[in-house]
């Protein structure tokens, strides 16, 4: 049972008052009727299965009905952050990496 | 005032049922015991409006203001003066409770404060009703329905949050030291009412009229 | 013959209480305070159960959680049976009545056993898979078979009488375990004011301490356990859960707790009490001072009755006044293992000899044993012992544990108890349940809870600190630590003094040599409760299962309830060495929850019977339920399925009310369609981007049907919209669709769309619906309202205000039935008086209440199609010949369009609707069969499509049906065929789907 803030109750709530609505930041193409037939399947149909950083929409649904997203580490289930539709995540795969070369360069 | 349809809803006369009419809840009142762990009791009949409306324009916060003497709530909070509670339930959305039967002048009221701006008025009095639950052992009853922490330390008189309840959802406001409301959807009222019953059997429950 | 193994004094048993019980049938007495594993001692029990596979006689091994053996069915009706009951954790209360599981006909004489005894290799390692699966279809039979043999454990046949619930919990500083640490923590950060939760799975908070040896300020553990206890207990924000097993480590330090309220009371809950609740706790930080199991050692015959762990011995003595035999011999590896022969002795019973595997131990523990006279047997291990129903003599020789060698043939010691001890393996289970890894720690030859994701402690021996000073400052620290990282300001307290002493390391031996090699030894059993043997995991390894969750499930190491309490290190040091490698390099396998098994009512709590799951009713409910309605679940609805006059079965009742809606009026509680409140200057045009079909010029007063699909181009909603304002509209939704269309809308709104001006608000609940339809309907509502209903005053897709009944009400001219129809909208609080007055009104009309299924004939004699059932997300609008509904020249590329547009989408052989006429006109066919062009192929013959509505049509006289049919719309005029699974073939004309008034003439009068 996750642990989810809501940036719109600002609260920390239990994952049952939540919904997932699948991966964050796919935006719908302005002009539909450009896209090939494969872009199209692409928009509609594909999405990343990552192990580690993955950026989620989620819905409090039980709560102030308010779409968010989530950044959260799919092998510890930890979640680094949620920032509310339009703000951009802090937390992405390249700063935790950079994270990461820094603190091996400060202890090598 | 012409862009939507704002109509009196409720006739100035006639039979009425809330949600939990069919619970006779008058009678079990009358027949049931006053010293109890859990007392519930039915705020029947109130008028009940959904305002949205954008928090950050201050026009906004100023109308409804002067509409209902009352200053917009923050996130998770409850606002009332002798007429009106008016509750944070989204961002952009407010519940506000009044008198049953003055919910459309109350909407007139607030439209004229509000014209010109991009606002949503909805009359939804016949769709919910609150049930207001008190004793010493209404939070055990809530801790046994909700995974929301209702420890007075995170639920202060004058919070509202909305959350899972049993397997529905609904809104629990703390109006008191021990007392609480639930805001309920009609058609989920008697589940509610089954699930009250059952989870507060064992510290007794007495019905209020 | 009452309570043989009694001692006459000692232990926290209450005498002057005696309690009947009864075991296989037998009664017997026991003490207040007793478990059924000590009561059964006491009396001299000792088999309780047929092993698993090989079916040997067993008995109590143990005093807790880990017991394997007495693994127990309790109660003494039908309703109050609970399986897999450990009898070493159920409180003996008056009446209990237990039996074993694992043994049929009898424990004392066993089919199983002549089998498991004669061919003790019929059953190796991974039988289920060698012997049981072929053939295939045997395995039932076999399974039956096994199951009864195996005695799994039975659940009742008849509705627990009991009640459960959830609590829901949250806290600051959750501490798992109420022995030495787990008290020591709990005081500490309940000192700071944090709100503290000490949950421990016993009768009693004090784990090990309440049968300890040693002293804390100079007097008997119990006693600060006592004060500890009343120091918590005056905490306000301190909650103190006994009988509580936190059985689950989830997500975010949830954590599951089970808590037997009443369980040591009776079989059944004292009236009005909760007899067992389910603890969901959210804890911002998690001390795990779980403690740890003594390890046995793996020697041949070590499962006969009388083969003890060396520290429940003490635990019986002490705690219970139990003492489990005569005559002890000790086999240990461990100087804390003296204690108990300390304690025998002060019981005044005999010690035969200490058996110790070292080579030269020198403890103070055993410098107090030798100066107490005992025979202490160096370098040495008990090797095998020899009894068929308990321990008569154990055979102590000199081993070389690292040559896994018997170096001396050993003596033969007469014993009735044989306590041993290889060790103690922490009790990581719930700090491994969310993936955190074990680490192998050779000073200890343990394995303690490695890194964990969750923001937990680990206190106590569960972290490797075993002696009792050290394990006070551990949880004390602990403590400290859990409440300032959540916030609180904790101080260290004064820790109790300890009578410090010198013990030695322990000495590494997981499996005891014997003179023959592994396979060929009598049996040395790693897992007790699943019957693994070293040897099985011998030949595991050597069949090639490397990797230790492959020998686990090969052999069944620590399956099950077990969960690999007390034979997990033991058999995967076993795997290690046969495969030449190290514990840590071999690793061990996942614990999962739960750790001890949780009944079936705690899970459910109150969601059972009635509130199993929640059901919605309208607010003219109590009319349908006077007047008859069968009900018919939609969603969570409650809907009238129909209303049967006496002696009417449903077809009866649908076609009479279907012929009362064509000939004259029915009345319908539509009351559960979605209803969707729009306002805003773009709501207009976030119609346009919704719906499929064209919202520009809807006027003020008009309403329009429209279909919604997702993006891929599929149907996934429909209904009728109305404008009531330039600025506002009402939409309606399918019953079942009202909540995700509302999250469908703000997603796009929130997501993608958040410019428009717009809000949606779901008023479902506050307006009832009263569908009136049939060619009277202007006739009846027109005496009951002041509505204008000239059909040019209000035409068809239309709706008007005014007073219906007497009560404000929006009417809408649309219709689902094809016929002449008002759906007549009030606040849900007036609803059933202005219902009652239509019937009123309605009787001389004829007017007939009619329900779903009548609703669903009537739509489907019209082609319209139901969202859901004609539908199944891989329709499009032109799949549906619905084609009129797509706004093909709409500006904005609406959802769904470039999805329709796919290559795949277009293609002309897709599953399209149609009509089917069966060439019998009295043939229904059932809705989902399977169709067919020629039914004389052979199987498996190439099915185009099936039936997804099929009913009898009272007004035409015939069946009819809507069906999805591969290029259907192109064959109008062919024939299809069902097959059906009674071998018989319906035959059926492809039709147009609207087979009653295709003008449309009747519901535009």
């Amino acid at each position: 049972m996750l642990h989810i803030f809501c940036p719109h109750c600002g609260e920390l709530r239990s994952e049952e008052e939540f919904h997932a609505k699948g991966q964050a930041h796919i935006p719908r193409p302005l002009d539909p009727n450009a896209c090939t037939d494969e872009e199209w399947g692409d928009y509609i149909f594909f999405r990343d299965n990552p192990r580690g950083i993955h950026h989620e929409l989620w819905v409090h649904a039980a709560g102030c009905r308010q779409y968010f997203n989530v950044t959260r580490h799919t092998v510890t289930y930890e979640i680094l952050e949620t920032y509310k539709i339009g703000e951009r995540p802090s937390v992405t795969e390249a700063s935790v990496a950079a994270k990461k070369a820094v603190d091996q360069g400060v202890t090598a | 005032m012409s862009n939507v349809n704002v109509y009196k809803q409720r006739p100035d006369s006639g039979r009425a049922e809330s949600p939990l009419f069919h619970a006779g809840l008058d009678e079990l009142a009358r027949k049931g015991k006053n010293s109890a762990g859990v007392t519930l009791r039915e705020k029947k009949l109130l008028g009940h409006l959904t305002l949205r409306g954008d928090a950050s324009d201050p026009d906004f916060a100023g109308g409804v203001h002067k509409a209902l003497g009352l200053e917009l709530p923050v996130a998770l909070t409850l606002v009332a003066n002798a007429d009106a509670s008016l509750q944070w339930l989204g961002p952009d959305e407010w519940l506000l409770i009044v008198p049953g039967g003055s919910e459309f002048a109350t909407e007139q009221r607030l439209r004229e404060a509000l014209a010109g701006q991009h606002v949503s008025l909805v009359n939804v009095s016949g769709g919910q009703t609150i049930l207001e639950l008190a004793g010493p052992k209404a939070r055990e009853v809530l801790m046994k329905s909700s995974s929301y922490d209702v420890h007075p330390s995170n639920f202060p008189v004058g919070k509202a949050v909305g959350t899972v309840f049993a397997k529905s959802q609904l809104v629990i406001r703390r109006t008191g030291e021990e007392t609480w409301e639930l805001l309920v959807r009609r058609s989920f009222a008697d589940y509610i009412w089954l699930w009250l019953q059952d989870a507060s059997a064992e510290y007794g429950l007495a019905i209020k009229a | 013959m009452s309570q043989v193994n009694r001692l006459s004094q000692g232990g926290r048993i209450d005498r002057s209480q005696p309690l009947n019980f009864s075991f296989n049938g037998q009664t017997y007495q026991g003490f207040a305070g007793d478990t059924l594993a000590a009561a059964l001692l006491a009396n001299g029990v000792d088999v309780v159960g047929r092993s698993f596979k090989y079916s040997r006689p067993r008995g109590i091994v143990a005093a807790g959680a880990e017991e394997p053996n007495a693994v127990l069915q309790i109660g003494s009706t039908e309703a109050a049976q609970i399986p897999n009951v450990r009898a070493t954790q159920q409180a003996l209360y008056a009446g209990l009545v237990a039996s074993s599981v694992n043994g049929w006909p009898s424990v004392n004489t066993d089919l199983m056993g002549i089998l498991g005894k004669v061919g003790g290799g019929m059953m190796p390692p991974g039988f289920y898979y060698k012997t049981f699966m072929y053939p295939q279809n045997l395995w039932l039979t076999y399974e039956k078979y096994i199951r009864k043999a195996a005695g799994l454990g039975r659940a009742p046949k008849e509705n627990d009488p009991d009640s459960y619930d959830y609590l829901n919990q949250h806290c600051d500083v959750l501490v798992v375990g109420g022995g030495a640490a787990g008290l020591a923590a709990a005081l500490a950060a309940g000192r700071s004011g944090a709100r503290v939760i000490l949950a421990d799975e016993q009768e009693e908070f004090g784990g090990h301490l309440l049968d300890s040896r040693e002293t804390l300020d100079g007097k008997p553990a119990s006693d600060w356990v006592a004060k500890a206890l009343a120091e918590l207990a005056g905490m306000p924000e301190v909650t103190l859960l006994p009988r509580a097993t936190v059985h689950g480590y989830h997500d975010h330090n949830f954590l599951t707790i089970h808590q037997r309220l009443t369980d040591h009371l009776g079989e059944v809950a004292p009236i009005g009490q909760v007899r067992q609740r389910l603890h969901r706790v959210r804890a911002k930080r998690v001390v795990l001072a779980t403690g740890a199991h003594e390890r046995p050692l793996v020697y041949s015959n070590n499962d006969v009755p009388g083969n003890m762990l060396a520290g429940a011995v003490s635990t019986y003595v002490r705690r219970y006044g139990v003492a489990p035999g005569k005559r002890l011999l000790l086999s240990t590896t461990n100087d804390y293992a003296y204690r108990v022969a300390l304690d025998w002795l002060e019981a005044g019973l005999q010690v035969v000899a200490i058996a110790d595997a070292r080579a030269n131990p020198k403890g103070a523990w055993v410098e107090e044993a030798r100066a107490k006279g005992l025979r202490v047997i160096t370098g040495s291990a008990v090797i095998e012992t020899r009894g068929s129903k308990r321990v008569s003599a154990a055979r102590v020789a000199r081993i070389d544990p690292q040559a896994l060698k018997v170096r001396s043939p050993g003596d033969w010691l007469d014993c009735d108890l044989v306590a041993s001890s290889g060790g103690y393996s922490p009790v990581v289970h719930l700090a491994s349940h969310l993936g955190g890894k074990p680490v192998w720690r050779q000073d200890i030859l343990a394995f303690v809870p490695g890194e964990g994701f969750q923001q937990r402690l680990c206190a106590g021996a569960v972290n490797g600190v075993f002696a009792l000073g050290e394990v006070l400052a551990d949880g004390c620290a602990a403590g400290i630590k859990a409440a300032s990282e959540a916030g609180f300001a904790a101080a260290s307290g004064e820790l109790p003094k300890i009578f410090g002493r010198h013990e030695e390391p322990s000495l590494a031996l997981f499996q005891v040599p014997h003179d023959k090699s592994t396979a060929r030894a009598p049996k040395q059993f790693v897992d007790l409760q699943n019957d693994v043997t070293a040897a099985g995991i011998e030949l595991a390894t050597r069949e090639g299962f490397e990797s230790v969750e492959h020998v686990k499930r090969y052999t069944a190491l620590g399956f099950g309830t077990d969960q690999g309490k007390l034979g997990n290190i033991n058999g995967l040091a076993i795997a290690a060495r046969s495969l030449g490698i190290s514990i840590p390099e071999m690793g061990t396998t996942m614990f999962r929850p739960n750790y001890t098994p949780v009944t079936f009512g705690a899970v459910a709590g109150r969601h059972c019977g009635e509130l199993f799951e929640p059901k919605r009713y309208t607010a003219l409910h109590r009319w349908h339920l006077q007047n008859g309605a069968e009900f018919e679940d939609v969603g969570q609805w409650k809907r009238p399925w129909y209303f049967p006059k006496a002696g009417e079965d449903l077809h009866a009742a649908v076609g009479r009310e279907c012929l009362a809606v064509r000939d004259t009026v029915g009345i319908l509680d539509a009351s559960t369609l979605g209803k969707i409140d729009i306002q805003g200057p773009d709501a207009r045009e976030f119609l346009n981007r919704v719906y499929t079909n064209a919202w520009t010029k809807l006027d003020v007063g008009k309403a329009r049907y429209g279909l919604m699909c997702k993006e891929d181009g599929m149907v996934f909603d429909d209904g009728v919209t109305a404008c009531l304002a330039d600025n506002h509209f009402l939409m309606t939704t399918t019953t079942g669709g009202a909540a995700r269309v509302l999250e469908w809308l703000e997603i796009y709104h929130q997501t993608e769309w958040p410019e428009l001006k717009v809000y949606f608000t779901s008023v479902t609940d506050h307006w009832a619906t009263m569908t009136l339809s049939g060619p009277n309907s202007r006739k009846l509502l027109a005496e009951v309202t002041d509505i204008d209903l000239d059909k040019d005053a209000f035409p068809f897709m239309s709706w008007k205000e005014g007073q219906v009944g007497g009560v404000p009400a929006r009417v809408f001219r649309i219709s689902f039935t094809g016929e002449l129809s008002y759906e007549v909208n009030v606040q849900a609080d007036y609803a059933l008086g202005v219902w009652e007055k239509i019937v009123a009104a309605g009787q001389k009309h004829g007017l007939t209440p009619y329900g779903t299924e009548t609703m669903h004939v009537l739509r489907a004699e019209k082609g319209f199609i139901i969202v859901g059932q004609d539908t199944d997300g891989s329709v499009t609008p032109d799949d549906l010949g619905m084609g009129w509904c797509v706004g093909r020249t709409k500006p904005f590329s609406w959802i769904g369009w470039r999805g329709m547009n796919r290559e795949d989408c277009l293609k002309e052989n897709r599953k399209q609707l149609v009509g089917l006429k069966p060439v019998d006109p009295n043939k229904v066919l059932p809705e989902g069969a399977q169709l067919v062009f020629d039914p004389k192929q052979s199987i498996p013959m190439t099915m185009v499509g099936h039936v997804t509505s099929s009913y009898m049509s009272a007004a035409m006289n015939y069946s009819f049906a809507m069906a999805l049919v591969k290029g259907g719309l192109k064959r109008i005029g062919e024939r299809v065929f069902a097959p059906l699974v009674d071998g018989s073939v319906i035959e059926a004309e492809i039709v147009s789907p609207v087979f009653y008034d295709p003008k449309g003439d009747r519901q535009n009068v």
